[in-house]
């Protein structure tokens, strides 16, 4: 049984990062998918403090985009994990966007401009940030995609290109952009889903769900992580496919193999 | 649930702050959360204290049978017990009229009665059904004149005029409401009136919305405009003193509003009719005659925590104590027959459902 105070768990090794809490830079995407029984945000919390806690990149950036929860909810559940987060913000180590209060854009054009606004922001602070020394990686963070959807009145076009520029960015200056959606809306859908889109451009896929067997108190669900591998020059290491199961806790997440915890 | 007696203690770092504690109808949660009573004693023990402040709590109708109106009818009369402002809209006409439907505190004078009544029960109990009654007993009655966090309410009697008189109820009929621009402006109003001190909670409202996607409202058809709204107000809500209440009905719109709509959710749950002669039910639930309906809990608030509330039970009937108070309780398995083969799962560690319905995951 391992927790996520150790140098690395199985999530960590799932998705290849690397001991000190980076890798994962030049231009990665990364795909949270939950349902209702079974919420991924967890995983979110664990990836914050991977990023803001390497020792190594003290100018690195975790940009979050929050249409979901205010600042507090987060950083009350980080502190409990080791994480200072209103310390990271006066830094400017970890910037917050608040997207709640977002109301009644005028139709898809007050939408667009929205987005292109926000990008904006995004865009000057990576490149603010990638100029100082020491620079290695930012994480762009969006919490979450479905409720982006809703806040642009439904237009998953605009979702979409969005998702494509911030890709753009992450290639260009080594980032890493990780989202959370909900696999359980799209999965109704008769047509293809903007989902589906978003699984083909993420280079790690990770899937929470409940158990088959339903909820239960000492296992809380299953994790499957799709790592499709980097390709570099002629040779593409090979996607790897990883399950096993997780406990949430306040302060940290077990990550166990079925039947191997003690 | 008893009062909560106020903290004395000279290390109090509230010194010259009214505690929450004091405030009635309001009590600490975990991780700096505060809650509010839903009015159903049962339901705030199975959420681990009731509804926590900042919170959207969507119950999903079933269109068979209106139970999710005793949740609501609770839910508004414990807040005016409390003298909590009140908001409330319906697709009715005059929505006004509802309040008359709300349930009143059970009398001290019927309190002493039922508590003897109970003793009395316990002894005449077959023994295989006393898990329940080694769960802690909430005898709620009033202690030295103080208001209990979750009253006993009385569905036989409407409230008194004195709780409806001078407090601050604003009703809204959804039909009035020519888009949700001007629905979402009403709530903002009422809102604001709730005064907002980080660390001392004085005043909590409650918003409660009924049948929110009825065919009556001008955009029941709208479904992006109505997922708006909701995440709107669940963002004004989670900025507020407040608890927002709202029930719907699954079936009017596409599954994946549905879902959207479940997500959007911080405490989520469903109410079920139990059909009426149903011979294999009656064989398999002890206490079927006397069930209303059915609870199911599917998600449990999680604010301020990333750790999920795995329950025991999902599933609970709905039944009325006494003919008069609503309660909550896990589903029993009757003894079987050896006769009959089968067997079903009770209340354990896997999610109960003991009639699968388009309402289960």
């Amino acid at each position: 049984m391992m927790s996520s105070n150790s140098a690395n768990n199985l999530l960590d090794e799932a998705l290849g990062f690397n001991d000190d809490g980076g890798g994962g830079g030049g231009g990665l995407l990364l795909l949270i998918e939950d349902r209702v029984e079974t919420s991924g945000a967890f995983i979110l919390h664990h990836l914050i403090k991977r990023r803001l806690s390497s020792p190594n990149r003290p100018n690195d950036v975790v940009v979050f985009l929050s249409f979901a929860h205010p600042f507090s909810h987060y950083d009350r559940i980080l502190r409990k994990m080791g994480c200072n987060l209103g310390v990271q913000k006066e830094n400017k180590r970890f910037v917050y966007y608040d997207m709640l209060n977002l109301n009644y854009p005028d139709g898809e054009k007050g939408a667009e401009d929205l987005l292109l606004s926000v990008y904006g922001k995004i865009q000057k602070t990576v490149e603010l940030c990638s100029s100082r020394e020491g620079y290695k990686n930012s994480t762009i963070m969006i919490d979450d995609i479905s409720l982006m959807e809703v806040a642009l009145c439904g237009s998953s076009n605009l979702v979409l290109d969005f998702l494509h520029y911030c890709y753009s960015l992450a290639t260009q200056f080594d980032c890493l952009v990780i989202i959370l959606n909900h696999e359980d809306v799209y999965s109704t859908m008769d047509v293809p889903s903007p989902l589906l889109q978003m699984e083909y451009l993420a280079n790690i896929v990770i899937k929470a769900e409940p158990l088959a067997t339903g909820l239960a108190t000492d296992v809380h669900g299953q994790l499957t992580v799709l790592n499709k591998g980097i390709c570099q020059g002629s040779g593409c290491s090979k996607g790897k496919i990883r399950n096993f199961h997780f406990r949430v806790k306040e302060n940290c997440v077990e990550y166990f193999y079925p039947g191997s915890r003690t | 649930m008893a009062a909560n007696k106020p903290r004395t203690s000279s290390f109090s770092r509230n010194v010259g702050v009214v505690p929450t504690s004091q405030v009635p109808g309001l009590k600490h949660g975990p991780n700096g959360t505060v809650f509010l009573s839903s009015g159903i004693a049962d339901l705030d023990k199975i959420l681990g204290g009731g509804f926590c402040l900042g919170s959207l709590v969507i119950i999903m109708e079933d269109p068979d049978a209106p139970h999710h109106m005793l949740l609501l009818r609770n839910f508004m009369s414990q807040g005016l017990v409390h003298k909590q402002p009140l908001f409330y809209a319906s697709p009715a006409k005059e929505p006004r009229g509802f309040l008359g439907t709300l349930p009143n505190p059970v009398s001290l004078k019927d309190d002493k009665s039922r508590e003897h009544d109970t003793e009395q029960e316990k002894t005449l109990r077959i023994a295989w059904q006393y898990k329940k009654y080694f769960e802690d007993q909430n005898l709620d009655s009033q202690k030295d004149g103080k208001v209990e966090y979750c009253s006993d309410f009385d569905l036989r009697r409407p409230l008194d005029r004195h709780a409806l008189s001078g407090q601050c109820i604003d009703c809204v009929s959804l039909q009035d409401c020519p888009n949700l621009a001007t629905l979402y402006d009403r709530c903002s109003t009422f809102l604001a009136q709730i005064p907002r001190f980080d660390g001392n909670i004085t005043l909590a409202g409650r918003i409660s919305i009924q049948s929110f996607s009825a065919p009556q409202c001008h955009f029941s058809d709208k479904e992006w405009d109505m997922l708006s709204f909701i995440r709107s107000l669940k963002s004004l809500v989670r900025s507020s003193n407040a608890v927002a209440a709202m029930t719907f009905p699954p079936s009017l719109v596409s599954p994946t509003v549905l879902k959207r709509w479940q997500h959007l959710a911080d405490t989520l749950l469903s109410v079920r009719a139990v059909p009426d002669e149903d011979k294999d039910l009656a064989k398999l639930l002890t206490g079927y005659q006397d069930m209303l309906g059915l609870l199911n809990v599917h998600k449990v608030a999680r604010i301020n925590t990333q750790v999920p509330v795995i329950l025991e039970a999902t599933t609970y009937s709905m039944k009325l104590h006494k003919r008069r108070s609503l309660v909550l309780e896990c589903l029993n398995q009757a003894p079987v027959d050896g006769s009959s083969g089968t067997s079903h799962a009770t209340s354990g560690s896997c999610s109960v459902s003991s009639k699968t319905g388009a309402l289960d995951f």
